[in-house]
């Protein structure tokens, strides 16, 4: 929304500064996003005089001038036709920028006249879209002075954000009315001229059209008849003011209803007496009808919108634009003058359906005031009859602008209980009756107040509370802190919430570096992930990121492979966030995903230098899921993962069958050759929230450790077992076997070559001994070995390698 | 004539042990010399046939000579083996320019997590609990519980992300802000409520300054007494708290949400002259955050009377804020996983905010 001081001063006495204005609205709650002087921008131009105007020798269409600028008189070459001797002009000198075209002005020669500046159009200024000549100034504008005050340019602009509640302010006296309230002026009351009609309208409006379930459609229509009006170019002080907040003066009837539309907050609109056939009679629009708007644009209608029509069709689209057929041109004589109100959501549908922006649609889906339908109709008649002649009709009045009083009960006391701010009530009282609230305070601590008319967003205790304290001043309301719950604060974090950030750390501190990535991810890389196209959104940002991802590792190898084109084949990256499954709130799961690509260790002068594989993964899964308090020593590892994994090197860490914790492996080729990216690529998924909880304990003492003074012994045993035995199923064995004696057994070599049959292995085991209350006796050692031996032949068919 | 012949040995003992070379004949010198044959050792085995007089004297000289033989020999060894570890430690010299092992290289936590972690601190102190809530969400939970009834102007400013419709419900959702989680936690929890919502949030926008997909932090107070007052106490420990600055003047402006009543908009003072962002000083304001008192109506849409209870809301961007304090130009890299980016702006595993030991190093 955007006023100038000159027009807010129409409505507002007040002898505050630019700066205090701005201040202030931003203050109250209208922020100010941008305030300029046209005039200080423009400074450098200057009246200029031009003291002779010759024809180029070279060129038919140019003149040489003479110009007197206020402190010499230097030569300009000027296209423009209206270029003469004795005229003023604007003179921007060399060096200057253009504002309208953004270049700088040089001296130059053209066609071998030198020229030292510029006479400039309205265009060139930035003023209008004017480029059939150049500014003529009066003849009394001072030469050498500043041209923007002579053309009224030195108004300052506001430019104010206004909030969606408030509609009151998209005209100026609701600002002004504001301003005022902030102890920043007096409003000047408006009080229109009731202009006395001469005549009957001819055209009549009726409103029963619309069926009992859209009589809201369009409440209240008044609507006055104008004849012998003219229709030329609407006063210079319109046009200024117009111009100066971004609109085109177009004439006198189409720039009153945008003024009034700015002014009042009152969408206006004026149709072609002679473009209406018969009554009017608004209705809901039928299915197909159609409509050319004022824009320019052909609108196909349904009978959801409400078109103002006449009895042979649709002429305007109510609260949103009108039709262009029965708009007013230079010619239009007769006019009828529609000032109704709208219903606000079907008005903000139609709008959107349509995809017309327009400053009424802009009101009428915020709620105009009711009340203000007969002065706005009063006020443009009298703008009519001044700026356009003609004489006006008695007013045709459809339906009712009576909308019954809202009535607040409201406690003073809530402005210090609520708002923070202890406040005399009077000075409540004060700050509300400037508003345009009445008050009953009858009952000094439950006041019965009164919402004006133009507040529509105002219906309960809170907005009077808000009313008050913006108004008296959000900066006066003392800070507080929060009282404080405990001495020294709890944790913020549940134990189930602690597992994401101490997953996030254990994965960084194993070389992974964290991303973010978006929460979607293409269609088609979901279906290698197991996406089922369930969750596709229906407006997506762009094609390829069209669902929600089912996993993360898509979007991270599409990171890796972009990190890859930058020059960066090793890469290690994870992120803990959502993956989804379906639609209801516990349809996402939070996964810790990551993956490694290319070189584990890289090529060094140590040597050393391996790719990954997946047994990095499986570390890094252990990793992140130790971090987050999984008992990872009793995890059942199967191999088993799906289908994006390698099918022969990938695991699953459970507790169980039902309870899977993660899946590790080496990533399916398939997958990361549709990703391009340049493997070998490994990759792990943890399911942090199936963690099992730590159980709740009464304190938080460790169980005692036992620190045995016998040292323990090793013993290392090769097995020869089939190829597909597993190395868990030996280790499970060989520590069961004595579970007081043994301690823990670990694999330390693997080996199938020559001395192991083809279909088999070799696999070395350590296994510890802690003796408990004695040394072993070697004896004692032997008979532990071998029901060691014992176990892991009957769990696996093992063999001892002899 | 004994004591001469003791003396001799003594002179040629201890110039063969001087002139040892090596261990080996340093060990064949003192075999020789104090072996059980050794020529001491014999000379010694002497003493029983001498008289008292004689082994008076000799006595004492020959147990001087095994001693002193004894003490070179030994002498010899220490500097013998000095040298010849002088001389393997010379052979194992490296160049320690060379770099290390390439095992582990450093990894890193994003930004916004470890902004998540400062922010958890902070408001921890002030006794807020973390609340989260899904993604997906339905219509009621993201708007209509929020006093954001359909065609509400302010469902238009959100750029929604929708599902297909299914059937005749409203069709799901990703959430256009954290404050969801305020409606199920007031559902599902009596007041006193004290919690901060930090989470993923989702608009249909993309510019230089927007991404489809956010973070966002929301607070809810909800108790008998707490007001505005107390929102702006808050806040303005949490900002000085999050930007590690004593001083930071704070500007609370007017506006509009419609789960809010009153609403409140927070800048803070800012510099921007320079091409640099200095929070706390210069003469610029900075919207940081959006907040207000919770609306009448929402608290009755989610079961709390509104006669009896009352509290505030706020919500802000958690990687705008990110942004602010690290210095991050563009909102867009937070999502690109550049590893040149992730490396500059990513903090070290072990880099953990706390109130203690600080939020940043």
């Amino acid at each position: 929304m955007k006023f100038t001081l000159s027009w807010l001063e129409e409505h507002l006495i007040t002898d505050a500064t630019v700066d205090q204005i701005a201040e202030t609205l931003t203050r109250i709650g209208l922020e100010v996003e941008e305030v300029w002087n046209p005039g200080e921008t423009m400074k450098q131009f200057v009246v200029g005089h031009v003291v002779e105007a010759k024809q180029h020798p070279n060129a038919d269409r140019l003149r040489v001038c003479m110009v007197d600028n206020g402190t010499e008189t230097v030569q300009v070459v000027c296209g423009a036709p209206n270029a003469r001797t004795g005229m003023k002009g604007v003179f921007a000198a060399s060096g200057t920028t253009i504002p309208g075209t953004g270049m700088e002005l040089r001296a130059t020669k053209i066609r071998g006249e030198s020229s030292n500046g510029m006479l400039c159009s309205e265009r060139e200024m930035g003023l209008s879209d004017e480029h059939d000549g150049i500014i003529e100034l009066p003849e009394d504008a001072p030469i050498g002075q500043s041209f923007a005050p002579v053309m009224g340019l030195d108004d300052p602009v506001f430019d104010v954000a206004i909030t969606p509640n408030r509609q009151d302010c998209l005209g100026v006296y609701g600002i002004a009315r504001d301003l005022a309230a902030a102890g920043l002026g007096e409003l000047r009351a408006f009080r229109p001229d009731i202009v006395r009609g001469a005549f009957d309208s001819p055209i009549k409006v009726s409103l029963d059209l619309f069926p009992d379930d859209a009589k809201d459609a369009c409440p209240c229509f008044v609507g006055r008849h104008f004849r012998g009006v003219k229709n030329g170019p609407s006063p210079v002080w319109m046009q200024r003011r117009l111009r100066a907040i971004g609109l085109r003066p177009i004439s006198a009837l189409v720039d009153i209803t945008n003024y009034v539309t700015y002014d009042l907050g009152r969408p206006l609109h004026v149709f072609d007496a002679a473009h209406v056939t018969g009554d009017i009679r608004p209705r809901l629009a039928r299915k197909g009808e159609k409509l050319q708007a004022l824009n320019g644009k052909a609108y196909e209608l349904d009978e959801t919108m409400t078109v103002i029509a006449d009895e042979a069709k649709a002429e305007g689209l109510g609260g949103v634009m009108g039709g262009e057929e029965s708009g007013c041109t230079e010619t239009t004589t007769d006019v009828f003058l529609e000032v109704a109100l709208f219903d606000p959501l079907r008005t903000a549908a139609t709008g959107r359906k349509l995809q017309i922006d327009s400053d009424a649609r802009y009101r009428f889906e915020r709620g105009v005031d009711p009340a203000m339908v007969l002065p706005g109709a009063e006020h443009a008649t009298r703008l009519i009859l001044d700026l356009c002649g003609g004489e006006a009709s008695e007013l045709v009045i459809a339906g009712s602008p009576e909308v019954p009083a809202k009535e607040v009960v409201f406690r003073p006391e809530r402005t210090a209980t609520l708002g923070g701010l202890e406040l005399d009530a009077d000075r409540q009282a004060e700050i509300l009756e400037t508003l345009g609230f009445g008050l009953d305070r009858g009952d000094p601590d439950r006041w019965r107040v009164t919402v004006p008319s133009w507040r529509t967003d105002v219906d309960g205790e809170a907005d009077i509370v808000e009313e008050v304290t913006r108004i008296h001043g959000l900066d006066e309301v003392p800070s507080v802190p929060l009282p404080r719950e405990h001495v020294i604060s709890h944790p913020s974090l549940t134990v189930g919430q602690r597992r994401v950030p101490r997953a996030k750390r254990a994965l960084a501190s194993r070389s992974l570096v964290e991303c973010v990535t978006w929460s979607f991810t293409s269609s088609s890389l979901a279906a290698l992930f197991g996406g089922d196209r369930s969750l596709l959104l229906a407006n997506p940002i762009s094609a390829d990121l069209d669902e929600m991802r089912p996993s993360i590792l898509p979007n991270l190898l599409a990171a890796a492979q972009r990190n890859q084109a930058r020059g960066f084949p090793d890469l290690a990256l994870f992120e803990v966030g959502p993956a989804y499954r379906d639609m209801t709130p516990d349809g996402q799961d939070i996964v810790a995903g990551g993956i490694r690509v290319g070189q584990m260790v890289g090529r060094a002068w140590t040597g050393g230098a391996r790719a990954v594989d997946v047994f990095d993964a499986k570390a890094d899964a252990l990793a992140a899921l130790a971090a987050a308090g999984a008992p990872v020593d009793s995890l059942q590892v199967v191999a088993e993962a799906p289908a994006w994994y390698h099918p022969g090197q990938s695991g699953t860490l459970r507790l169980g069958p039902q309870n899977v914790l993660a899946w590790f492996g080496t990533l399916h080729p398939r997958v990361v050759e549709a990703l391009d990216v340049k493997g070998p690529a490994v990759g792990f998924e943890v399911f942090v929230e199936k963690t099992p909880l730590p159980k709740a304990k009464p304190g938080r003492a460790k169980t005692r450790v036992e620190l045995l003074p016998l040292q323990a012994v090793e013993r290392d045993f090769a097995f020869v077992v089939p190829k597909d035995v597993a190395a868990d199923a030996i280790l499970r064995a060989a520590r069961s076997a004595d579970k007081k004696l043994i301690d823990g057994a670990e694999v330390f070599d693997v080996y199938t070559g020559t001395g192991v049959p083809d279909d088999a292995k070799s696999v070395a085991i350590a296994v510890r001994l802690q003796p408990r209350d004695r040394t072993l006796t070697d004896a004692e050692i032997d008979a532990v070995a071998a029901k060691v031996v014992a176990a892991v032949t009957k769990a696996t068919g093992a063999s001892l390698r002899g | 004539m004994q004591s001469e012949k003791i003396e001799a040995l003594s002179q040629e003992l201890l110039s063969a042990v001087a002139a040892a070379g090596d261990l080996a004949a340093l060990e064949e010198l003192r075999v020789r010399a104090l072996g059980r044959k050794g020529q001491v050792t014999e000379l010694m085995k002497g003493l029983g046939q001498m008289s008292a007089d004689e082994r008076k004297v000799a006595g004492p000289a020959l147990n001087q000579l095994k001693n002193q033989v004894g003490d070179a020999i030994s002498a010899r060894r220490d500097a013998l083996h000095g040298a010849e570890l002088d001389a393997r430690l010379a052979a194992e010299r490296v160049d320690v320019t060379l770099p290390v092992r390439p095992a582990m290289s450093d990894g890193r936590i994003h930004p916004v997590s470890q902004v998540m972690d400062e922010i958890a601190a902070i408001w921890a102190d002030m006794g807020f609990v973390i609340a989260e809530g899904p993604d997906i969400e339905d219509d009621f939970h993201n708007f209509t519980a929020l006093n954001i009834p359909p065609e509400h102007p302010a469902r238009q400013m959100h750029d929604t992300f929708y599902f297909p419709a299914q059937g005749d419900d409203a069709p799901m959702l990703l959430r256009t802000h954290t404050s969801p989680v305020q409606v199920r936690t007031m559902v599902n929890q009596e007041p006193p409520i004290r919690i901060i919502v930090p989470g993923r949030t989702y608009r249909c926008d993309s510019d230089m300054t927007h991404t489809p997909m956010f973070h966002q932090l929301e607070g809810l107070v909800i108790d008998r007494t707490t007001h505005l007052g107390h929102l702006k106490g808050v806040l303005e420990a949490f900002c000085k708290a999050f930007f590690e600055v004593d001083e930071l003047e704070m500007r609370f402006r007017p506006s509009y949400f419609p789960f809010t009543e009153p609403s409140v908009e927070v800048d803070i003072r800012c510099d921007r002259s320079g091409g640099e962002l200095k929070i706390g000083e210069g003469d610029d304001w900075l919207e940081i955050l959006g907040s207000g008192m919770v609306h009448p109506r929402v608290l009755s849409a989610c079961g709390v009377d509104p006669e009896e209870y009352q509290g505030f809301a706020f919500g802000m961007g958690i990687d705008r804020v990110a942004m602010l304090k690290y210095g991050i130009p563009d909102l867009r890299e937070f999502f690109e996983c550049d590893l040149r980016w992730l490396r500059h702006y990513g903090f070290a595993a072990l880099d953990l905010p706390t109130l203690a030991g600080g939020l940043t190093r």
